[in-house]
């Protein structure tokens, strides 16, 4: 008797399960939906509404608790030439796809590295950004370690889940074991304590970090590895706003606009005082 | 001796009868009337609000993480690799925890002042701390203090957050044994060990085997916040395709069903123990 019911108690659990399932069949709708292009609902709505995580130097916190950074720039500038308003909405990273899907804001701005594996979720632009990477290590576990010998299943990484470093680690070092955490302290923290043997960053993190633990931290290449490139992401079926994007970007980048912000917040050090160290 | 007497007449008035309506809503075909509109209705709004999202479901890119089949044979994917990972965390922990908390148990029942007030002390400890927040003291604390890695750090903290929660099943299950016997053992000239080993522990297995079912399960449910510091199990696996391939929907979905199939397995095969047990007795 006790079983039978455990046994109906699994049938319910498998049905709810099923019901959740469900929406697979919606499939259909999504062309329907794609006439309404986001671009639209934005002129409508007289506002831009962008999802990001907070990122150094991407976007963060300025003092006064307000949003700064490489992405708010490139938001303003890009609901200033749409003539609306822009709101930005800071999402957790695990969360920020399914929030995309649900409609909560109409484009990611959040230094999302363009991969095929993801393209085949969500749309991405032609990139705004290009970043690169420093390795930044722990000394004494890489003593006299050259690039290739990174590529080895015995050598660890930490990096942000998400962010562009752990693209690129898994690109140029497929072999070594990489570990994901949810903010970029931990995985610093992780090559600060010895559980890791480095991680990879854009400059001047590395540098900055390595200067803090002179005694075991260090900044092994002075070279700096690319990835593909930072895109922003949408919600797939809107060939509209995928196209708007792009030319945006595209003419963005011509006027060098682009470059002058990127350097201004990765190369440059003059919003340092600007937020707590 | 006399007979009893054929026919028992009670005495008194029989009970009313429930109210017509009481009746209905106790009837089987109400039960299962209401149990298909309440999914009905789920079912409903789930598919109405995924049609409002127009979410893109690709559930045919989710088998390659559980299996591929290339020229080379057959591969294990991922998921598959993240499952037995969990299962040998869970299996791992939950045995240091029932040893741990057996000793936790005996040592409060022990009734020597200062042993009890040392394992009285570390239970309240252990269970007024948050799993997340023993797991980071474990971690980043006790961590590079006693060089632990990760996945040890991991094991240690969820053994000891599950012992104490085993030694709270043990200790019930020792007291449920009546005292008589006890007694007994005493009268006969056993040791309190050898009472505990021959007679106590024995009948008290019953009382324990269906609270440690839940545990069971449980410890495999708690299993999965080790993901925070990037030990390989399901969960990490779920949210590292998660950001590998942007497919939130899909793999949450998946690894919530693969946690429920483990865990309703182990409880379907620990009640068929469990009424096994019940008929040796």
């Amino acid at each position: 008797m006790k079983i039978t019911r455990r046994f109906l108690g699994a049938a319910m659990a498998a049905a709810i399960g099923a019901s959740a399932s469900m929406p697979a069949f919606a499939q259909s709708a999504t062309q329907g939906l794609s006439s309404e292009s986001v671009i639209e609902a934005i002129k409508e709505r007289g506002a831009l509404k962008i999802g990001l995580s907070l990122f150094k130097p991407w976007s963060m916190r300025d003092l006064n608790g307000d949003l700064i950074g490489f992405e708010l720039d490139v938001g303003r500038q890009l609901a200033e030439d749409m003539g609306v308003e822009v709101e930005f909405i800071p999402t957790s990273w695990d969360g920020i796809i399914p929030a995309l899907v649900a409609g909560n804001f109409d484009v990611i701005i959040s230094g999302m590295t363009v991969t095929p594996q993801r393209n085949l979720t969500v749309n991405f632009s032609t990139p705004y950004a290009y970043s690169g990477m420093t390795i930044l290590a722990n000394t004494a576990m890489t003593e006299g370690f050259t690039l290739a010998d990174y590529n080895s299943e015995e050598i660890t990484f930490a990096a942000r889940r998400g962010a562009t470093p752990a693209t690129v680690i898994a690109e140029m070092f497929p072999k070594a074991t990489l570990l994901l955490f949810d903010e970029d302290g931990a995985a610093t923290q992780e090559v600060l304590n010895g559980n890791a043997h480095a991680t990879m960053a854009s400059e001047p993190g590395p540098s900055e970090d390595a200067r803090d633990n002179p005694e075991t931290l260090s900044v092994p290449f002075n070279q700096a590895f690319k990835a593909g490139g930072e895109g922003f992401a949408m919600r797939k079926g809107d060939p509209d706003a995928l196209a708007f994007f792009n030319s945006w970007i595209t003419a963005r980048t011509n006027t060098g606009w682009l470059k002058e912000r990127h350097d201004y917040w990765f190369r440059g050090a003059e919003w340092k005082d600007q937020v707590a160290q | 001796m006399t007979a009893a007497p054929d026919i028992f007449a009670p005495r008194g008035k029989p009970l009313p009868q429930p109210a017509r309506v009481t009746q209905v809503i106790d009837s089987v075909t109400f039960s299962v009337a209401l149990y298909a509109v309440i999914i009905g209705v789920i079912l409903y709004v789930s598919y109405t609000g995924a049609q409002a999202m127009g979410y893109n479901w690709q559930w045919y890119r989710i088998p390659q993480y559980f299996y591929t089949v290339t020229e080379d044979g057959f591969q294990w994917g991922e998921i598959a690799f993240g499952l037995v990972k969990t299962l040998q965390l869970s299996a791992t922990a939950f045995a240091l925890a029932t040893l741990l908390g057996l000793l936790v148990a005996l040592m409060r029942l022990s009734g020597l002042l200062i042993v009890g007030a040392v394992s009285v002390g570390f239970l309240e400890l252990i269970r007024n701390i948050p799993l997340l927040v023993l797991l980071y003291l474990f971690y980043y604390v006790l961590g590079p203090v006693f060089g632990f890695d990760r996945y040890t750090a991991s094991v240690l903290c969820l053994a000891v957050f599950h012992s104490v929660l085993i030694s709270e099943i043990f200790r019930a299950g020792i007291e449920a044994v009546a005292k008589g016997q006890w007694e007994a053992a005493t009268s006969i000239g056993m040791t309190r060990g050898q009472a505990y080993r021959y007679i106590i522990l024995p009948q008290s297995i019953r009382f324990m085997l269906p609270p440690m079912t839940g545990e069971v399960v449980h410890m495999v449910k708690s299993s999965a916040i080790v993901s925070v510091i990037a030990v390989a199990e399901l969960t990490t696996i779920g949210r590292n395709i998660i950001s590998d391939t942007y497919m939130s929907f899909e793999i949450w979905f998946t690894i919530a069903a693969v946690y429920m199939v483990v865990t309703l397995i182990l409880s379907v095969g620990v009640s068929m123990v469990e009424k096994r047990y019940a008929v040796s007795q």
